[in-house]
């Protein structure tokens, strides 16, 4: 199952937390970075200046662990459109669903709480 | 003068946007959220404004975390449609409005609201999205000129509801201060209940979403008496979007009459909502 708190809110802390790895995959919204990305990660990585921790996470798509470093979702995401993994699937990381699961329970009117 | 014709809320969920852009319309899956649209599609299309003041915020594309104005305005000659990461929407580039842009800075500052000015705005889904829920067929050029509104939504903290209620009061005198004689539509995005991330990933809150669609025609007080802890606790992390309506109904007169509603689940992994509200308070002296 899954490591994820309930909830990730991008605070000053969270956000200084994460400068590198947010500032990272916010590049990716440029074509000419995704490629560069694509061609060699690790070094893209240095060249952002991000923690080991962070790069691990981004290297091995460690997904929560992103989240936990200070990453937003708006910005990870971007990471994700480049392997064309969907929100669906992000959702099932979070929950320990697959992507399949996930989507029906959206389907089905969402997940509940309290 | 100027003047508040009417106020749109609708979500901006990108998939709504890719939907459209790759004709998935009336698939399954999307169709019923489409249908739900009509209504108000069809009174819009008779209903043109000259400028929408379009209330929503960026997502990672245009305003980074070096610097997150909390308020924010747009003040250029046309803004491009942003590369989120997917490539661009094949949308047309918005028009801007900036004789409008620069009088509702000053009139806002004035009001003691401390407003950002953006020259260089590339626009994200936040905007095109609402835009594209409006006017579905833009053809070569969407029907009306932009004013772009943003709020902070991504970094705590955010504004609270009730400042973004003042900000939507402030504005809405300050587009009817406007001396040119022009028929401003106000957009207020993003919305309904969702959350992106974190083991409540999924979060639908359908009980607080439709007293949300409800109360905001006729007691947006008690919404902007909500903290921003109510918003991401009954609504979740992003579901705190829904302050951006507030702006749009602070906007609009207390006389208004809602032409349309529609509300489906899900969205991609949110629940979204359209609200249709004619200002019937025009000339009549608006609500200070």
């Amino acid at each position: 199952m899954t490591k994820a708190r309930d909830n990730y809110v991008l605070d000053l802390r969270a956000s200084r937390r994460g400068y590198a790895l947010n500032r990272l995959c916010g590049s990716l919204k440029d074509e000419e970075n995704r490629r560069r990305f694509s061609e060699d990660e690790a070094a893209y990585c240095d060249a952002y200046g991000l923690t080991p921790e962070q790069k691990k996470a981004v290297l091995e798509r460690d997904w929560t662990a992103m989240l936990e470093l200070g990453g937003s979702i708006f910005y990870t995401f971007k990471l994700a459109m480049l392997d064309n993994k969907s929100m669906q699937y992000l959702g099932g990381v979070f929950t320990g669903m697959s992507a399949e699961e996930f989507t029906a329970a959206m389907r089905s009117g969402g997940r509940k709480f309290g | 003068m100027a003047r508040v014709v009417w106020g749109l809320a609708t979500s901006h969920v990108p998939s709504i946007g890719a939907a459209m852009d790759n004709h998935k319309t009336e698939d399954p899956y999307w169709k019923p959220l489409f249908d739900g649209y009509e209504p108000a599609r069809r009174w819009l299309a008779e209903h043109r404004p000259d400028v929408a003041v379009i209330v929503y915020n960026d997502h990672a594309n245009s305003i980074d975390l070096d610097m997150v104005p909390t308020f924010a305005i747009g003040t250029a000659e046309s803004y491009a449609v942003a590369d989120e990461g997917w490539g661009r929407r094949p949308v047309p580039p918005v028009a801007g409005a900036p004789e409008l842009s620069e009088h509702l800075v000053t009139e806002l500052v004035d009001s003691s609201f401390d407003i950002t000015t953006i020259h260089q705005l590339d626009v994200d889904h936040g905007l095109t999205v609402p835009l594209s829920v409006a006017y579905p067929d833009p053809g070569e050029a969407w029907p009306c000129a932009v004013v772009p509104v943003l709020v902070n939504v991504i970094q705590y903290p955010q504004p609270t509801a009730a400042r973004c209620y003042a900000l939507g009061k402030a504005l809405g005198r300050a587009i009817r201060s406007f001396p040119q004689d022009l028929k401003v539509a106000v957009f207020g995005t993003g919305g309904m209940s969702h959350q992106l991330a974190g083991a409540r990933a999924g979060l639908i809150n359908e009980r607080f979403d439709r007293m949300f669609l409800e109360t905001v025609e006729g007691d947006p007080e008690a919404l902007a008496a909500l903290t921003r802890e109510d918003y991401v606790r009954e609504a979740g992390t992003e579901g705190i979007e829904l302050i951006m309506w507030l702006v749009m109904r602070g906007a609009l007169s207390d006389k208004i009459l809602r032409v349309h509603d529609t509300y489906h689940v899900p969205a991609s992994n949110t629940a979204a909502a359209l609200a249709l509200f004619e200002d019937l308070g025009d000339g009549d002296g608006a609500p200070a």
